[in-house]
């Protein structure tokens, strides 16, 4: 995953929500990512820092909130824990699994002034 | 800085023009429902409530945002617009040299007497390739994204308003090529087509593994190729259902021609159906 353009995302989310939420500075931003969404969260932070520089979020804290990937088994019918996307089903083997969870890149909450 | 839509369009060119702003199509700004309520969603015992804001003045703002907001609100006007004039857009990913470009030449050749096709070309550099697609005669654009690495869907929505392509016509999007990026950027396509080559190894599926999961068909390209190398097509199927149980994978060649039938096939059944979707 690219990580600097994910960190432009959040950023033009940051600027977006300034006006409609009435804030003029970041304080801190609340990421959830998924397991399964393959981002580095060690790149991340570092791209965070460098695309806040000069912007209403400079220096502003990032959390990232790690979400566990989670699969249905069509085979067994088990909801299991999934590290990879290819990984086979602890359970039975089969790799006939639907991810349930675990894909998401979202921005969740904001410490703001 | 775009003034209009309020992008950052960097040093994307479209056709080796500077992106200036003629917009025809709206720019649906994606609506943000961000909220500054605490009821609505208890997170327990999560992070966010074991941290009080330190400064009097400073909030807590409630979100709950898609880190890709911003491009899945273009994608979505982009497949609206899309929808309204019956359009099929195919999202083509891979690796660079996989035969992209080849293969549209050479679908085009063969289907353009009896379809409307056009194609948007994605590369860092260089219009080579929008030029060797309007060598077959067909309209193409060519978007150059300068130090990006893959098209998003406001670029799309660009290119949309240049290339005008025709109501119930094929629009092929070529990608930048990327096994990576491409897979979380929605352009507001109806499927995405992986085109994995024999010459690249059969596990690719598992090295980038969002990419294949993202894809509804696989096209394996260059099987002419097939032997003179040590390439096991069974495993690399394999491999690629591991990542997407629906995955379809078609083997062809773009030089020779072998199995092009079967992807013609697939883009004419895929058209009839959105068609009669509407
Ligand atoms: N042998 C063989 N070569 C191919 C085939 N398809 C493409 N190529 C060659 O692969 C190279 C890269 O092709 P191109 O279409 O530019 O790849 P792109 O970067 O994915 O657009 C060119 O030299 C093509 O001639 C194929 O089916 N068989
Ligand atoms: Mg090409
Ligand atoms: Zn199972
Ligand atoms: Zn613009």
């Amino acid at each position: 995953m690219h990580e600097m353009s994910l960190c432009e995302g959040v950023m033009q989310v940051l600027k977006d929500q300034a006006h409609e939420q009435g804030y003029s500075r970041v304080e801190a931003v609340w990421l959830e990512i998924g397991e399964l969404a393959n981002v580095e969260i060690e790149s991340m932070r570092f791209c965070f820092d460098v695309v806040t520089q000069g912007t209403l979020a400079e220096q502003a804290k990032l959390e990232i909130i790690e979400v566990p990937g989670q699969a249905w088994c069509m085979q067994c019918g088990k909801t299991v824990a999934l590290k990879q996307r290819f990984d086979a089903c602890p359970e039975c083997s089969s790799y006939q699994l639907q991810v349930t969870g675990g894909e998401q890149m979202m921005i969740k909450e904001l410490e703001v002034n | 800085m775009c003034t209009v839509c309020g992008c950052s369009e960097g040093e994307t060119r479209i056709d080796e023009q500077e992106h200036t702003h003629g917009h025809h199509h709206d720019h649906v700004h994606p609506h943000d429902h961000a909220h500054t309520h605490d009821q609505l969603h208890d997170y327990g015992q999560g992070p966010a409530h074991a941290h009080a804001p330190g400064m009097s003045q400073s909030r807590m703002v409630q979100i709950e945002q898609d880190i890709l907001s911003k491009n899945n609100g273009y994608a979505a006007s982009n497949r609206h617009w899309f929808a309204e004039h019956g359009i099929l857009a195919l999202n083509l990913v891979s690796s660079p040299g996989s035969g992209k470009t080849t293969l549209l030449g050479r679908t085009i050749d063969d289907l353009k007497a009896e379809m409307r096709l056009s194609v948007i070309e994605g590369d860092q550099q260089t219009a080579h390739d929008a030029e060797r697609i309007r060598a077959t005669g067909v309209s193409a654009l060519q978007i150059n994204t300068g130090k990006g690495c893959h098209l998003d869907a406001h670029m799309i929505g660009h290119a949309l308003d240049s290339l005008q392509p025709e109501q119930n016509s094929v629009l092929f999007i070529e990608n930048v090529g990327n096994l990576v990026c491409p897979a979380a950027f929605d352009l507001g396509e109806a499927h995405k087509v992986a085109i994995l080559s024999v010459t690249e190894g059969e596990d690719k599926p598992l090295k980038y593994p969002d990419m294949f999961h993202a894809a509804d068909l696989m096209l394996l390209n260059k099987i002419d190729l097939l032997p003179h190398l040590q390439f096991d097509v069974d495993q690399c199927i394999d491999y690629a259902r591991r990542v997407n149980p629906r995955i379809k994978v078609l083997q062809v060649s773009a030089t020779s021609g072998e199995g092009m039938t079967n992807w013609y096939q697939w883009l004419k059944t895929t058209q009839q159906l959105l068609l009669i979707g509407d």
